[in-house]
């Protein structure tokens, strides 16, 4: 409980004492660039084998005749757009972004450019983490779209390929049926992922104390809380939303 | 002038500093000694902010740092330079970059005029041609001046340095701390510098407190400190036989 009334105060510090807007517009666009942009590969590459294999995987179970094969299609899509997507990216994001959020903040602490900051006037807390939550918040549903795509288009090129099923079943199982709230419910899913990554990561970052050593426990920790914080709200939003 | 007033600091329940009093002057280098664990930069963190004491209070120009408002923090805040035991140069900017942070953020002056500033002030540390390199590919000695260079850009009142020589040869040990004495000097500023390094000492120390065991046990120039009779201090000073000698012990 002392832990998280700290970081309840650690993300009231944020929006005190603020620089001027275009200080945090500056910061916020190179953010983007280190938490999205250099995500993207990764998570397109890790959707698609997601979609691949769910394919392969739900049309190996799928042994009845009397069961259509666009279900398989069907399957994955529901199966992306509401879990994998926002949630395993998720957990890869935290693993990626968190870790280097942690990692970058702690070694900042340590090496006392942190104290720099404050020496000079400035609220470091805002300044270094506000603009990580602003860009998370920014990319991360992008980059759900983006592994929910290819996640689909990896589905559709392992199946069609493999001959599991036709590419016709596969655009009709896509679309039959496909009720539009989903994508909303992975986007506000995506916002609430984005915010307690980026926000725990920072969080772990910047208190670190001590040495080499601790940076790299605040790293793991950070990941390690931001990924239990994730499943957590997934299963709340999911009782909450569906 | 910086003035401190019964400053008392503890770690749950590890007394670090024991009512400290004492005056900082303006124009002179003022140094703060005493060995590893007494509780000088603990001191130095409590004068700038970085920690709050128990009790006591830091005056600025009269001005009550400790009990002021977030406001008048920050702004006294903005009249400090500060440079730290290991540079803390931010990684992710080049020396130009670095040394034009204050200005950057602090101020609103135009982009010749922040480059034109961060070159005179690289100039005044001795450094040229590094605009454009990384703190990693820089040496140690590099990264104080550099670290001096932003202390100093945005014309602080008040310049605080910690071991500004720790990690550097003797011969760059004393360049850094001749150039803390003459910007003290020639900007006219009150400056506090954190060491325990009795070359410093000896070369800047205009006026000196002594720190041991978290209390305040001699205060002087270095003039004074050979004719003290404060055994912790001849103990600290007069470690080596050359020291001893100058003692004519």
């Amino acid at each position: 409980m002392k832990e998280f009334g700290k970081y309840v105060m650690f993300l009231g510090s944020l929006f005190v004492r603020r620089e001027s807007f275009g200080t945090y517009y500056k910061l916020t666009l190179e953010e983007c660039m280190q938490v999205g942009i250099k995500s993207v590969s990764l998570v397109a590459f890790v959707a698609f084998f997601m979609g691949a294999v769910t394919t392969v995987q739900t049309a190996y179970n799928l042994v009845s005749p009397f069961v259509p094969r666009f279900i398989i299609s069907q399957v994955v899509r529901e199966m992306t757009i509401l879990e994998l997507a926002p949630t395993i990216i998720g957990v890869i994001y935290a693993g990626k972004v968190g870790s280097s959020i942690a990692g970058g903040l702690g070694t900042m602490r340590i090496t006392e450019q942190i104290d720099a900051l404050e020496v000079m006037g400035i609220n470091s807390s805002s300044y270094l983490v506000l603009p990580k939550i602003l860009a998370s918040l920014l990319m991360y549903p992008l980059l759900v779209i983006i592994a929910g795509i290819s996640s689909l288009v990896g589905g559709y090129l392992v199946g069609t390929l493999t001959g599991v099923i036709t590419p016709n079943d596969y655009i009709y199982g896509i679309r039959i049926n496909f009720n539009e709230y989903t994508i909303t419910f992975a986007l506000i899913k995506s916002y609430f992922f984005a915010f307690l990554i980026s926000s725990i990561s920072s969080f772990k970052g910047y208190y670190t104390h001590g040495g080499a050593l601790e940076v790299g426990i605040a790293s793991t920790a950070a990941v390690t809380a931001s990924v239990i914080a994730v499943l957590l709200s997934n299963y709340f939003l999911a009782q909450l939303l569906l | 002038m910086i003035k401190i007033k019964n400053i008392s600091k503890s770690f749950k329940e590890k007394v670090v500093l024991n009512s400290i009093s004492g005056e900082f002057d303006k124009g002179k280098t003022n140094l703060i000694i005493g060995s590893s664990g007494t509780g000088k930069s603990v001191l130095l963190k409590c004068i700038v902010g970085l920690l709050q004491p128990d009790r006591g209070n830091v005056f600025y120009d009269l001005r009550n740092f400790t009990d002021a408002d977030k406001e008048m923090k920050t702004e006294i805040r903005r009249e400090i330079g500060m440079l730290f035991q290991g540079g803390a140069l931010f990684d992710s900017k080049n020396v130009e970059q670095n040394v034009m942070f204050p200005l950057d953020i602090l101020t609103k002056m135009p982009d010749s005029e922040k480059i034109d500033r961060v070159n005179f002030c690289l100039k005044r540390v001795g450094l040229e041609n590094v605009n454009k390199k990384m703190p990693s590919e820089i040496s140690g000695g590099m990264k104080k001046r550099v670290g001096i260079a932003r202390a100093i850009v945005n014309n602080p009142n008040y310049l605080f340095c910690d071991e500004p020589n720790s990690g550097l040869d003797p011969q760059t040990a004393i360049v850094i701390d001749e150039l803390i004495q003459e910007i003290t000097k020639e900007f006219d500023i009150t400056t506090v510098v954190v060491t325990h390094d009795m070359n410093s000492v000896m070369g800047i120390g205009e006026k000196v407190m002594f720190l041991y065991k978290g209390d305040k046990l001699w205060e002087g120039s270095k003039e004074d400190i050979v004719n003290s009779n404060v055994k912790e201090l001849d103990d600290f000073v007069f470690t080596n036989k050359l020291m001893r000698g100058l003692k004519g012990k």
